[in-house]
């Protein structure tokens, strides 16, 4: 009986999903073409202008991997995690804020954010497959990682877990977008809600990679996958306003009332998180000055020594306090003044990302030796070819976004 | 019914004339008594001795490696020769911008008489060995009969987790081997083909680095680890790795 039900279910549903490829989804298919084609002259020349980018930084990629990341990269044996990790980080975060962002509405049924659901499902797919493109230039070996990471995998390690989970959550957040696509609304929940569960482990356990490593004191700790929520948050938060405005400026469309309010609560849920994460940068700095000697040492780099500027111009001033003023006293409601405070912010956040992997290696295996070998902390520059494959990834979000306001239109789906 | 010893009728015995059987049951009773056998974890009073390892039989148990591949580091005797570093990049095939054991200077100008010591350092062969929890391919991992740290260098994705969770700077990665490259007590290239000490150990003419089996009492880095007339300690212990490289003086 039981069983004669659920495959009744289930007939119904494949039926449903055949329906939806009817003669609609064809015109669907001719409007996106239609859309895509409608752009003017200064739309197609910035998507060829990043287009170039992405086409460059994968030159700048491959001739990297020809000539040896020892070589090309600033990364050495003490430092071995430089820029393209703490992109793929910032890349990620990003990834996992906006389906946060977009669960809210999507998700949990809050209707104030459903106008910015179907944008954020886009953009958090763009921004996981940018976060991929980043790190595969970063891995020495990232073929065998396919393979040896289904046939060998390490169930302690969080870094399996992380990269398990993260292709999970691209899998269930291109499915969800596909069902809003198809306008298979409960369907595209369910993908939405599983692309939450595996996004918040993936990006947790991304935390714990760093939180776990006991010999590193910096990092050492639950801080982390907790931070790491946190501020991923903020990050979704940020890049929606910043996505969503400059959207509405590519349709060359005025924003009407139901986003206009969208937009409203998102900054103010952007000033919470911004509060949240001073909050916890504040706590990080204090327990971090009287701890033991590597963290100590790390938080002064960050306060007084090579990291200052980063800190406190870009992390704190840039990243939350001005953002912060600024959409207290515009009162949330004045779009210019949200669309400036994001961007400030994702400028920020992507100090941040860059100070915490960096810091965490600064203070050398054997600082307290007090030998000749590491007299100081640990000095690291980006290379060129890091650079454009950081340069490289941004590209392919700015593209793939300008690409996806045409062909779906400005992302209008009628989700209730 | 308790028992009485006689303090009075006990013949003067100095500690040299004890035979080493005797002193070793004594000093499992003193170190029973300290909390040492335990776990490990109660600080002794002359060394981190506590730190590094319980009782032999809790240790053993704990830890079945035989032969349990250890080596401790008479510190002080290290002149900077760096012949264990040239023997072990011959033996080894160390690339040229890595290295698997190195030796660091300490100069401290304050110091009374002499200002500068040398510290070989190496890869631990942790009990309880980050890397190996980090790998995500289980690349690394702990060898169950010698608890020497391998690698299965195919399986390396080159992610270097592995080089971030080692509190000891042991690992880099390897372009020619297209995976991470470490000491591995010269396992693949000396004790399997019949020797018994690693390269560095080998060619070590101050006897710096003393190499054996901590499984069998009668080693000679079984008797170095297993006293406390001599300071033993190892390299951040706070990290809780439980290294099997263990370092000496005097």
């Amino acid at each position: 009986m039981a069983n004669n039900t659920r495959s009744i279910k289930a007939t119904s549903l494949l039926g449903g999903l055949v329906r939806s490829f009817n003669g609609d989804v064809l015109t669907e298919w001719q409007k996106s073409l239609t859309g895509f084609l409608s752009g003017n002259r200064s739309f197609y020349i910035t998507l060829g202008i990043g287009f170039l980018i992405v086409y460059a930084a994968a030159i700048a990629g491959f001739d990297a991997m020809r000539i040896g990341y020892r070589h090309a990269y600033g990364i050495t044996r003490e430092i071995p995690w430089g820029i393209l990790i703490s992109t793929y980080i910032f890349f990620v975060v990003t990834s996992t804020g906006l389906c946060i962002v977009s669960s809210i509405g999507h998700v949990f049924g809050v209707k104030a954010f459903m106008p910015i659901a179907q944008r954020a499902v886009f953009l958090s797919i763009v921004t996981i497959f940018a976060g991929f493109t980043v790190i595969f230039f970063d891995i020495e070996n990232p073929f065998r990682m396919a393979l040896y990471n289904v046939i060998s995998p390490n169930l302690t390690s969080n870094i399996w877990w992380m990269g398990t989970l993260y292709g999970a959550y691209m899998l269930f957040m291109a499915v969800e977008f596909g069902f809003i696509l198809l306008k298979r609304h409960r369907l595209a929940m369910y993908a939405g809600l599983a692309g939450l569960i595996s996004g918040i482990s993936a990006h947790s356990n991304l935390g714990a990679i760093f939180g776990m490593l006991h010999s590193r004191e910096y990092w050492f700790g639950p801080y982390m996958p907790i931070y790491f929520i946190a501020s991923a948050m903020m990050s979704g938060c940020a890049t929606i306003i910043f996505f969503t405005w400059l959207g509405y400026r590519v349709n060359n469309e005025r924003v009407d009332r139901p986003m206009e309010r969208a937009m409203e609560v998102v900054a103010k849920l952007s000033a919470l998180m911004i509060a949240v994460l001073l909050f916890f940068t504040t706590w990080k700095i204090l327990t971090g000055l009287v701890g033991a000697p590597g963290k100590v040492e790390a938080i002064k780099a960050m306060l007084f020594g090579p990291y200052a500027i980063n800190f406190w111009v870009f992390e704190v001033a840039l990243g939350m306090v001005i953002p912060f003023i600024i959409l207290l006293r515009s009162g949330f409601r004045n779009l210019n003044a949200a669309f400036l405070a994001s961007a400030m912010m994702i400028v920020g956040i992507f100090f941040m990302r860059y100070d915490l992997v960096l810091l965490g290696q600064v203070v050398p295996a054997y600082h307290e030796l007090g030998v000749r070998e590491f007299p100081s902390i640990l000095r690291y520059m980006p290379s060129f070819h890091e650079i454009a494959i950081t340069v490289g990834g941004m590209g392919i979000v700015g593209a793939a976004f300008l690409l996806g306001e045409k062909v779906f239109q400005g992302h209008k789906s009628d989700i209730h | 019914m308790g028992f009485r010893i006689d303090l009075n009728g006990l013949k003067r015995e100095p500690v040299e004339t004890v035979p080493d059987e005797e002193r070793r049951e004594f000093l499992k009773m003193g170190l029973a008594l300290t909390g040492v056998f335990a776990g490990g974890t109660v600080l002794s009073f002359v060394s981190r001795f506590g730190d590094v390892f319980a009782s032999p039989e809790r240790y053993a148990e704990e830890y079945p490696y035989k032969p349990h591949y250890s080596m401790v580091i008479r510190q002080d005797r290290c002149i900077d020769c760096e012949r264990c570093v040239e023997a072990c990049r011959e033996t080894n095939h160390v690339a040229e911008y890595g290295y698997r054991t190195t030796i660091l200077e300490r100069f401290v100008p304050d110091a009374i008489g002499q200002k500068r010591e040398f510290i070989p350092v190496l890869c631990n062969q942790c009990n309880n060995p980050p890397c190996v929890r980090a790998c995500p391919t289980k690349a690394t991992y702990k060898d169950r009969k010698t608890g020497i740290i391998l690698m299965r260098e195919y399986k390396c994705i080159g992610c270097k987790t592995c080089v971030e969770a080692c509190p000891y700077d042991a690992r880099y990665f390897n372009e020619e081997r297209h995976a991470i490259d470490k000491c591995v007590f010269c396992y693949d290239t000396r004790l399997t083909k019949g020797e018994s000490l690693t390269a560095c150990a080998a060619a070590c003419p101050a006897g710096v680095r003393v190499f054996g089996d901590l499984s069998d009492p009668e080693s000679e880095v079984f008797q170095m680890v297993h006293q406390i007339q001599k300071p033993v300690w190892v390299l951040r212990p706070e990290a809780g790795t439980k290294p099997n490289v263990f370092y000496t003086k005097g």
